[in-house]
């Protein structure tokens, strides 16, 4: 169902009027109520659009067991709070915020509603009622760096990031690991841009990192712009982020990361429902399915993609972590010994370049 | 830097740069008329959202310049209702008209974001831009041309044209305008509608000009300084777009930097984002220096017109 704010009060309304009509038809198997609480709009093909298919395909799963609503542009700050207490009010049991900025006033709401489930995405902070998820996006960078390294004729690519975050620089990381062990010579040039949303300078990024010689392009930002160039120089190609784009670049889409909220959100409404939820951090990746690669584009040739599934599998079975050692920063020093695997929490304070990496000043 | 990568540069920075100077050119004819309207950001909005839909739906590139220009003008409009006929605070309603426009443009673009169109194509035959100095002088799409002989026409039609002379005279000492017999409010109303216009074709740059799609916000601020550079220029239209190209040289110089490594890559990130404002400071300085300048900004601008019965 649709819902602005101003509906939402309507209908928080009209459920506190629902018992006077007699609550027998409810009584038997009243639904579990789970709210969403988005930043931007369901349209954006990126985020919180795939926030909304994980929302859909729960209640495809699901089925009569639960009953979703969800809140649409809501800004990180106070009126985040008001909207998780009307969802609180009206009815839900669990509510999911499905952005970083939205932290603290789950855990303040949640204080208020000890009985209600909160789940915080990309968060930190936990309490009793408050549990955090996200997904290994870096995993999926895996294949798109073995891709690149098969398949990049000048050994050189460019990634456009927004800000140089722990999240950002592991997936640089982890894409030029994978890159160099094809190709030993690899190279890798991040520009960041300090913005999520500006298509139009991630265009003029991936012109200038284009015009002088990269011949893949990734990117950590929301759109299909550098894509679009990309399809417009007509260079060796790139990677859709979050979303399939190949729409907007069918021939340089390589392949895609496709973020699969889905699965996480059927198995934290069944745990609530069997009231088996517990408070914990959960980071899945391609193995729970939460992280997908998309098809290949028609320029990858059939050895290629082999290795990238081989990749691909090998993570999901566990007998590949891209992030096992020896590796070395980008100086050349070793920063991990061989056979060593870094931990979550070295992944998630992540400030240094693997050796390959160009670092930005 | 070999002579292809200068010429690579040369066109992205044209490209970064048409969009700021287009709506700065329209910006500079209203604030010359006396009204400064801080809604160009939002026309701007307006105008990419009409030329991309226009575009999806017809995949005339040309229809849809027009059109957005025409959405421009609409916009402008209300701004024009607001402070003209009806007197009110030209600097609050030009922020809620850009506060609008990325509303507007937003509801408007709603299912569109997951759409690709194509880019306007380049006005001469691609024979003429073949070699890569040629395609420094042919290479471009009509937008950039347009906004070339828009700097000239602004400029003849405020030095040479007697209606330039009312229009300046309007934004000089509207009470003297309108006690010889000139209406103030229907200059300023046609001055409105045309930066709308400027603002509408300017916004369309984004998806016609600079990347084949739509998304939310998608001119980033630019609209703002296109307001900025107006005053950097001190309304004078060759200085305009000396400024403008300015600006879009610090802007795509900062990603060529740091894309090539280089001397140039040693400068922050921070510093680079902060450059083109820096100018600006450096610039106002430089022109309030030299005293005859700095009277430069028409006397009535931002007053609203009362005229006394």
């Amino acid at each position: 169902m649709t819902l602005n704010r101003r509906n939402l009060l309507k209908i928080g309304g009209a459920a506190a009027a629902l018992p006077l009509l007699g609550s027998k038809a409810f009584a038997q198997t009243e639904p579990l109520k789970v709210g969403f609480v988005l930043v931007g709009t369901i349209n954006d093909n990126g985020w919180n659009y795939a926030h909304n298919q994980g929302r859909l395909y729960l209640e495809e799963q699901l089925g009569d067991a639960v009953e979703t609503v969800y809140v649409e542009n809501v800004p990180e700050g106070p009126d985040c709070e008001r909207v998780l207490r009307e969802l609180a009010q009206q009815g839900c049991k669990l509510i999911f915020a499905t952005s970083f900025g939205f932290g603290d006033s789950v855990i303040k709401v949640a204080e208020q509603f000890p009985d209600i489930t909160f789940e915080h995405a990309t968060g930190y902070m936990r309490a009793d009622n408050v549990g955090t998820y996200n997904a290994r996006f870096h995993e999926g960078r895996a294949v798109c760096g073995t891709i690149a390294g098969h398949m990049s004729k000048t050994g050189k690519a460019g990634y456009i990031g927004s800000f140089p975050i722990p999240e950002v620089v592991m997936g640089i990381n982890s894409f030029v690991l994978a890159a160099r062990k094809i190709n030993p010579d690899f190279t890798i040039t991040p520009v960041y841009i300090s913005t999520w949303n500006d298509p139009a300078k991630e265009a003029d990024a991936a012109r200038a990192m284009i015009d002088q010689g990269i011949d893949i392009i990734a990117q950590h930002t929301d759109g299909p712009a550098a894509l679009q160039v990309a399809e417009e120089r007509g260079i060796v190609g790139g990677f859709g982020q979050g979303a399939d784009m190949s729409a907007f670049a069918p021939q340089a889409q390589l392949t895609s990361i496709i973020d699969n909220w889905g699965p996480h959100y059927v198995k934290t409404a069944q745990a609530v429902l069997d009231g088996t939820w517990e408070s914990k951090d959960s980071w899945p990746g391609l193995a729970e399915g939460e992280v997908m690669i998309g098809e290949y584009g028609p320029k990858v040739p059939e050895d290629v993609v082999a290795a990238a599934e081989a990749v691909k599998n090998g993570q999901i079975d566990g007998s590949f972590n891209i992030f096992t050692g020896p590796i070395n920063d980008h100086t050349g020093a070793e920063k991990v010994a061989a056979g060593v695997t870094l931990t979550d929490a070295e992944l998630l304070s992540m400030d240094w370049y693997v050796e390959g990496v160009i670092p930005p000043a | 830097m070999t002579l292809e990568l200068v010429i690579a540069i040369i066109v992205t920075v044209v490209g970064a740069s048409t969009p700021i100077l287009i709506a700065a050119l329209g910006e500079l004819v209203v604030e010359k008329s006396g009204v400064l309207n801080l809604g160009v950001e939002g026309m701007m909005l307006v105008g990419a959202i009409t030329g991309f839909v226009v575009v999806f739906t017809t995949g005339n590139h040309y229809l849809a310049i027009l059109l957005a220009a025409g959405a421009g003008v609409a916009t402008s409009m209300i701004f024009g209702f607001l402070t003209l006929s009806l007197s009110a605070n030209q600097t609050a309603t030009g922020l809620a008209l850009t506060i609008f426009g990325t509303g507007f443009s937003a509801l408007a673009g709603q299912g569109y974001s997951a759409r690709p169109v194509t880019l306007l194509g380049p006005l001469f035959p691609a024979e003429l831009a073949a070699h890569p100095v040629w395609r420094v002088l042919f290479g471009y799409s009509a937008l950039v041309y347009f906004s070339f002989v828009m700097v000239f026409a602004v400029w003849w039609f405020l030095k040479k044209t007697r209606s330039g002379l009312i229009l300046r005279a309007v934004g000089e000492n509207d009470h003297s305008a309108h006690s010889i017999g000139y209406s103030v409010v229907a200059v300023r109303y046609g001055a409105v509608a045309f930066g709308g216009a400027m603002a509408g074709i300017a916004g369309a740059c984004f998806p016609l000009l600079l990347t084949p799609q739509w998304a939310e916000r998608m001119t980033a601020g630019r609209g703002w300084i296109a307001v900025a550079l107006v005053v950097f220029a001190s309304w004078k239209p060759f200085r305009l777009l000396a400024g403008a190209y300015l600006f879009g040289l610090v802007m795509t110089m900062e990603l060529y930097a740091k894309a090539g490594g280089g001397p140039l890559s040693a400068i922050p990130a921070e510093l680079w984002a902060a450059m083109p404002y820096l100018a600006t400071v450096v610039v106002l300085v430089l022109i309030s220096i030299r005293r005859d300048a700095s009277s430069n900004a028409p006397a009535c601008l931002g007053r609203p017109f009362l005229p006394s019965n």
